[in-house]
C-alpha cells in the first residue's frame, strides 16, 4: 500500500484529501450535533448533488464550459442553498424544521433533472454519489486544501463565539456578540466542507462523516474542546480505515468509511458500557 | 457623589400585538441595590427586563443604563443576565463547568482573542463566589438544577458586571436548596458589591434579603424600599396586586416552568 501510494499520483491525491476531510468534517460536525443542526448538512449535501450534477451536464452539453469542475458548482449551489436555508428558517420562525425538507426536496429534485438531462448516471455521477480513490484529480486536491485552511483558520479565530452560540444563543444575543454574522459564517462553513468532502465520501453519506465521529466522542468526552479532540481522532481514524479497505477490496469509498465510522461508534458504546458496569 | 441610578426606566409601555403588556412603567435602581421585582405569572416581568438588556426594542419611553440612554450604551459587559430559560438548554452538551463560565468572557475579550492567565483567574473567582469549585471539570450536564443555575450565575459575575440581572433563577431548583441560593445571591450583593435584579413570582422567600422592591402586573403598583414596603398591610397588597401574595410564607411551593 505504502509502495502504491509513492507510485501512483492519483493514491497520493486520495489519501492526502481523506486526512484532511478527516479533521475538518468531524471539527464542523462538533459544532454542528451539538446545535442539532445534522439535518440542515444532509439538506445541504443534496443541494450540492444538484450543484454536481448541474457541472456535468453543463461540462458535457457545452464545449465552451468543458473546463468546468462540477465541484465549483458544487459548491455554489452549496452556499446558495445554506443562504435559502437561512432565510427560510427566518420566514418559518416556529417551524424551523421545514428548512430542511423543503431544500432536501428542493436539492434532489433539481439534481434529478440535470441528471435526465446528461441522459442519465454515468461513473462520474456515482463517484461523486458515493465518493471514488480514484477520482481525485490535483486541482481538487489544492481547492481542498484552500477550504481546509480557511475553516481551521476561521474555527481557530472564531472558537470562543461560536461555542458560545452553539451553547446558548439566547445568551450570545443578548452578550452583544454579533450572532448573526457568526452563524452565518458558520453556515457558509458548512457548505464548503460538504463541498471539500464529496470527492472522498460522497455527497450522500457527508453528514454521516460529520456526525458519526461526533456521537461516538460525546460518550466519552470531558468538555467540548475534548469532544472535538475525539471527534477529529475517529473521524481520522474512519477515513483511513476506510481508504485503505475501499482500495483493497475494490469498494466505494463512502460506503466503508461510513461503516467504520459506525463500527468506531459501536465499540465506544459497548467500551462505555462495560467500564460501567466494570 | 451623586450617581446616576444603574438602571432607570422612564414611562416605557410594550406591546408584542394588540394590548399593552407593559404600561407606563417608571422604574430605578440604586447602585448596590438588591431589587426584587415580583408579579404572577404573565405580568410583564420577563418583557421589562428583555427591553432593558436590548432584546426587545423599547419603542415608547426610554431606558437608561448608567445615565446613558440605551440606544448608545455600549459597555455590556456592565450588565450580567441569567434567563429564565437557563435551565432549559441542552443538558447533553458536553461542555465543562469551566467552559461554560469562560463563555462567559466572550464579549469581553472581543473578536479573536483568547482568554489569559488573568482571564484564567477570573474564571476560577466566579465558580468560587458560587461555591462551585469543587465541579471545574464536570460536565454541566452532570449537575443538579441548582447546581447548574449556580454555573449560570457564575457565568454572568466572570466579566465583572456592575448588576446582575436574574429572571425566576430558582425554578428547577429543588426548594431545599432555594434558601442556600439566595444566600449565595445576598453574598454577591453585599460581598462582592454587584447590585441584583431578581425576578420571581414569590418575594415571601426573599423579603430578608431584598433591600428594595417593585410589584408590577401590567403597572408597577408598587415601588419602594423594602422598609416601605413592610408597612403595607395584606389589604394594601392585595389592591396593589391584583391577587394577594404571602409575604411571610416562606415555605411557598415553588412551580414549574413559567414561559
Ligand atoms: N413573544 C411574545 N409574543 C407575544 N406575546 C408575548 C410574547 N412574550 C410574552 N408575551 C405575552 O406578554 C405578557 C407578559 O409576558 P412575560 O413578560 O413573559 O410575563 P412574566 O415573565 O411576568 O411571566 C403575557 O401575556 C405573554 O403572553
Ligand atoms: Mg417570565
Amino acid at each position: 500500500m505504502i509502495e502504491a501510494i509513492g507510485q501512483y499520483e492519483f493514491l497520493q491525491n486520495a489519501f492526502l484529501t481523506g486526512m484532511i476531510i478527516g479533521v475538518i468534517a468531524p471539527l464542523l460536525g462538533a459544532f454542528i450535533v451539538v446545535r442539532r443542526l445534522s439535518l440542515i448538512a444532509d439538506a445541504l449535501s443534496h443541494v450540492t448533488l444538484a450543484g454536481i450534477a448541474a457541472g456535468l451536464y453543463f461540462s458535457q452539453t457545452f464545449t465552451f464550459l468543458a473546463w468546468l469542475n462540477p465541484m465549483y458548482s458544487g459548491m455554489v449551489f452549496s452556499i446558495i442553498g445554506s443562504l435559502f436555508i437561512e432565510r427560510l428558517r427566518t420566514v418559518y420562525k416556529h417551524y424551523q424544521e421545514l428548512a430542511i425538507p423543503i431544500i432536501l426536496s428542493g436539492g434532489i429534485g433539481v439534481g434529478v433533472i440535470f441528471i435526465s438531462l446528461a441522459d442519465g448516471f454515468n461513473t462520474d455521477l456515482f463517484s461523486y454519489l458515493f465518493g471514488s480513490v480514484s477520482a481525485v484529480s490535483r486541482e481538487d486536491l489544492w481547492l481542498i486544501c484552500l477550504i481546509s485552511l480557511i475553516v481551521i483558520a476561521t474555527v481557530y479565530l472564531l472558537y470562543k463565539e461560536l461555542f458560545l452560540l452553539s451553547f446558548d444563543e439566547e445568551h450570545a444575543k443578548a452578550s452583544g456578540i454579533p450572532a448573526k454574522s457568526i452563524h452565518f459564517i458558520f453556515i457558509i462553513l458548512v457548505a464548503l466542507v460538504i463541498a471539500a468532502s464529496m470527492r472522498i465520501v460522497g455527497v450522500l453519506l457527508v453528514s454521516a462523516l460529520m456526525t458519526l465521529p461526533v456521537a461516538a466522542a460525546m460518550r466519552m468526552a470531558k468538555g467540548f474542546k475534548q469532544t472535538i479532540a475525539y471527534s477529529v481522532l475517529f473521524g481520522e481514524i474512519a477515513v483511513l480505515a476506510g481508504l485503505v479497505s475501499a482500495f483493497y477490496l475494490d469498494l466505494a469509498p463512502g460506503g466503508t468509511i461510513v461503516v467504520a465510522s459506525i463500527l468506531i461508534l459501536l465499540l465506544v458504546i459497548a467500551a462505555k458500557k462495560f467500564t460501567k458496569a466494570g | 457623589m451623586n450617581q446616576p441610578p444603574v438602571i432607570e426606566i422612564k414611562n416605557v409601555s410594550y406591546r408584542y400585538d394588540r394590548d399593552n403588556v407593559l404600561e407606563n412603567i417608571q422604574l430605578s435602581v440604586p447602585k448596590g441595590a438588591f431589587l426584587g421585582l415580583v408579579g404572577p405569572n404573565g405580568s410583564g416581568k420577563s418583557t421589562l427586563l428583555k427591553l432593558i438588556l436590548g432584546l426587545l426594542k423599547v419603542k415608547e419611553g426610554e431606558v437608561f443604563l448608567f445615565g446613558t440612554p440605551q440606544k448608545s450604551f455600549k459597555n455590556w459587559d456592565r450588565i450580567g443576565f441569567v434567563s429564565q430559560k437557563a435551565n432549559s438548554f441542552n443538558t447533553g452538551f458536553p461542555a465543562t463547568v469551566y467552559e461554560v463560565v469562560a463563555s462567559g468572557l466572550t464579549k469581553k475579550l472581543g473578536l479573536f482573542r483568547r482568554p489569559g492567565s488573568k482571564e484564567k483567574q477570573a474564571i476560577k473567582a466566579a465558580v468560587e463566589a458560587v461555591g462551585m469549585e469543587a465541579f471545574l471539570t464536570r460536565n454541566i450536564g452532570e449537575l443538579s438544577g441548582g447546581q447548574q443555575q449556580r454555573i449560570f450565575i457564575a457565568r454572568a459575575i466572570v466579566s465583572k458586571p456592575d448588576i446582575l440581572i436574574l429572571d425566576e433563577p430558582t425554578v428547577g431548583v429543588d426548594s431545599k436548596n432555594v434558601e442556600s441560593f439566595y444566600n449565595m445571591l445576598a453574598y454577591l450583593n453585599q460581598q462582592m458589591g454587584i447590585t441584583l435584579l431578581l425576578v420571581t413570582h414569590d418575594i415571601g422567600i426573599i423579603s430578608d434579603k431584598v433591600t428594595h422592591v417593585a410589584c408590577l402586573n401590567k403597572y408597577l403598583h408598587f415601588h419602594g424600599s423594602m422598609q416601605q414596603f413592610e408597612t403595607l398591610d395584606e389589604e394594601d397588597l392585595s389592591d396593589l396586586y391584583g391577587h394577594g401574595i404571602h409575604l411571610l410564607d416562606h415555605h411557598h411551593e415553588h412551580q414549574g416552568a413559567d414561559v
